[in-house]
């Protein structure tokens, strides 16, 4: 890799001082930063939402919120985690700060653009809050017709904010498809990136792809409810199951926009914690593609109770298992690459570990889930919110957690508690694994999802997921005090804290705000450990 | 920045007159979709095809003189054909559902 910059005081961070500045910025990093601060206000709504959830349900009958605002509650902790925490995160923060770093440009292809997307982020989510105000919308994150169309709520207000942030999402990922191919270093081939840009590049194809689909249906949506033009109301002489087929074919790739980063980053943590080189490289980097293919192919098993045609359903059982193949490449080589290295449990390695212990569960009852068979008894249960909170939650946000440790040095240029990091790891990672265990058994039990009420037979297993939501929460308290903590009091971090091999490590932390003092020409791969 | 430039090519420019000739052709078919919209009961169930049809030709004349894509590298016409493979797929998969659905449960 190329030498070290030369160092100096200024950074991104000092460049230049006051909110106007912030505001304006064309630099990547500092917008990766903006997108870091709402999205843990983001978070934290949802977080606190999910927690009111949760203590509702610990005990059956009405406790702290009625039958309606359990389902407003719901509503909005789905949509703000999914529009506003879980697709952003790794992309916006994560993607924007370090993507140019790891390719050896100064900034990305479309910085103006880039700011724009943040912009666009903050209108919808602003549009989308403005509806707590006026009539609370109660149709769950996913707006199924016929009762989106019918309800009296704010539905085009929040399906219009959707539509603004999913443009955010379309713009970003456009940004980083042009600066992967317009802006790598001299000598940065497509086979010497870091396998976190391959990530984000398949999933960039993914938010350019899928994105409008979503846009165009949500707008479908407000027509209708709007104009009464009879697309999905069969009254009007619409298909309501078109909305679904519309919606899906979206959001099923949405989880791997979700899903796909986190794993570039997992290899990341993976290889420069084993101290090895990637086993694999090719293959991780393919299966990224891979998978960003066969999730356009899939989405109909999000349907197969919904009335679709029983052969729609088969083909769509047996494409949705084909998704295993390519992840359990990435599952394989990861394990390979931690074989017979010297493994260093530091705390992004530990969530880099939890991340496979839990995606491992989430992934294999996908695969359970993909069997028609199975489905039908399990739809709309709680094994479902199990399973896609251990993909979401358990891979996503572990990845986040994870990525966002490691690189912390290299954004704020400080070091944070190791100790009590691998601390909020624990509880993180036990709390998780108590809340959302259960909630396979209760599934399995026939427990219904979104209901606010349930049968004495089921309160054991829901005042176990409420107390284990608990411990999730403290862990991320103790996470909020640690990068606290660091930014105030934390040691200065060296160039290089990790010895990690990526470009990024190269310049100083915090890094300055063109980058590369000196433009660097790559010689040789990305994870030159052994 | 960098050596990755190599896709850079020289701006295609089109003269005028191929502009207003392909702008000539959308009037044309433009007009040509008011006369098929006159024959609407003539053509039956062709009346939506022919509608499609024209517009489809209209756009293709956009993106290839208007867009420049018929200048432009293949890699590019090949990202731009991907947005309408993946639509076809879509439409594909949701048309797969609908067909089947019908024939399994409709009375018609």
């Amino acid at each position: 890799m190329a030498s070290a910059a030369a160092h100096s005081d200024k950074n991104y961070l000092n460049e230049s001082s006051g909110l106007w500045s912030w505001l304006t910025t064309l630099d990547h990093k500092r917008i990766g930063i903006m997108y870091f601060i709402a999205v843990m206000f983001f978070f934290l709504l949802g977080g606190v939402m999910a927690l009111l959830l949760r203590l509702e349900l610990y005990s059956p009958g009405q406790t702290i919120m009625t039958a309606d605002q359990y389902n407003q509650v719901m509503t909005y902790h789905g949509a703000i985690m999914v529009f506003m925490v879980i697709i952003p995160g790794i992309p916006a923060i994560l993607g924007n700060f370090f993507l140019p770093l790891h390719i050896g440009a100064k900034d990305v292809a479309f910085p103006r653009l880039n700011l724009f997307s943040w912009y666009c982020l903050m209108a919808g989510a602003l549009l989308a809050f403005s509806t707590l105000f006026t009539h609370k919308i109660d149709t769950g994150w996913t707006f199924y017709t016929p009762y989106s169309i019918k309800t009296g709520t704010s539905v085009v207000t929040m399906v219009i904010a959707a539509f603004i942030m999913g443009m955010s999402s379309i713009l970003t990922g456009l940004n980083f498809i042009a600066t992967v191919h317009k802006l790598r270093a001299p000598g940065m081939t497509m086979y010497r990136i870091p396998l976190f840009v391959w990530a984000l590049y398949s999933t960039a194809i993914l938010q350019v792809l899928a994105t409008p689909v979503l846009g165009i249906t949500l707008l479908l949506l407000s027509v209708e409810r709007a104009f009464g033009v009879g697309i999905f109301d069969p009254a009007l002489g619409g298909d309501p199951i078109l909305f679904q087929h519309f919606f899906w074919f979206y959001s099923h790739p949405a989880v791997y926009i979700m899903i796909l980063p986190a794993m570039g980053v997992v290899s990341e943590l993976i290889t420069a914690f084993s101290r090895k080189v990637i086993f694999g490289y090719t293959a991780i980097a393919y299966s990224s593609l891979g998978i960003a293919g066969v999730s356009f192919f899939v989405w109909g098993h999000h349907m197969f109770v919904s009335g679709q045609s029983t052969t729609a359903g088969v083909v769509f059982s047996f494409l949705t298992m084909l998704v295993g193949v390519p992840t359990a490449i990435k599952m394989f080589n990861w394990l390979a690459t931690m074989y017979k290295g010297s493994v260093l449990m530091r705390s992004p390695m530990l969530y880099a570990l939890g991340f496979l212990f839990l995606f491992a569960i989430g992934g294999v009852t996908g695969i359970m889930l993909a069997v028609v068979a199975v489905d039908v008894h399990f739809h709309d249960t709680y094994f479902v919110v199990a399973h896609f909170h251990y993909v979401m939650v358990g891979g996503t946000l572990m990845a986040i957690m994870g990525g966002f440790y490691y690189w912390f040095p290299k954004m704020f240029g400080k070091m944070y508690s190791e100790s009590l990091a691998r601390l909020s790891f624990v509880f993180i990672f036990i709390g998780f694994n108590v809340t959302f265990f259960p909630q396979f058994v209760l599934g399995a039990m026939g427990m219904p999802r979104r209901y606010f009420d349930y049968i004495p037979a089921y309160h054991s297993l829901n005042a176990i997921s409420t107390v284990g939501s608990w411990l999730i929460a403290i862990g991320f308290l103790i996470s909020l005090y640690v990068i606290v903590k660091g930014l105030i009091s934390g040691e200065k971090a060296p160039a290089n804290p990790w010895g990690a091999k990526t470009l990024e490590w190269t310049v100083p932390s915090p890094p300055p705000h063109h980058n590369f003092d000196v433009e660097p020409v790559i010689t040789a791969g990305p994870y030159e450990y052994r | 920045m960098g050596n990755n430039h190599d896709e850079n090519h020289a701006h295609h420019i089109t003269p005028l007159e191929t502009y207003l000739k392909v702008a000539g052709a959308l009037f044309a078919l433009t007009f040509l979709t008011v006369i098929a919209h006159h024959f609407n009961n003539q053509l039956g169930v062709l009346a939506a095809p022919i509608a499609f049809l024209i517009a489809t030709v209209k756009a293709v004349l956009v993106m290839l003189w208007f867009m420049h894509l018929k200048y432009d590298s293949v890699m590019n016409r090949v990202i731009f054909g991907a947005g309408f493979f993946f639509l076809a797929l879509l439409l594909f998969f949701s048309g797969l559902d609908i067909w089947t659905r019908v024939a399994e449960f409709s009375t018609l």
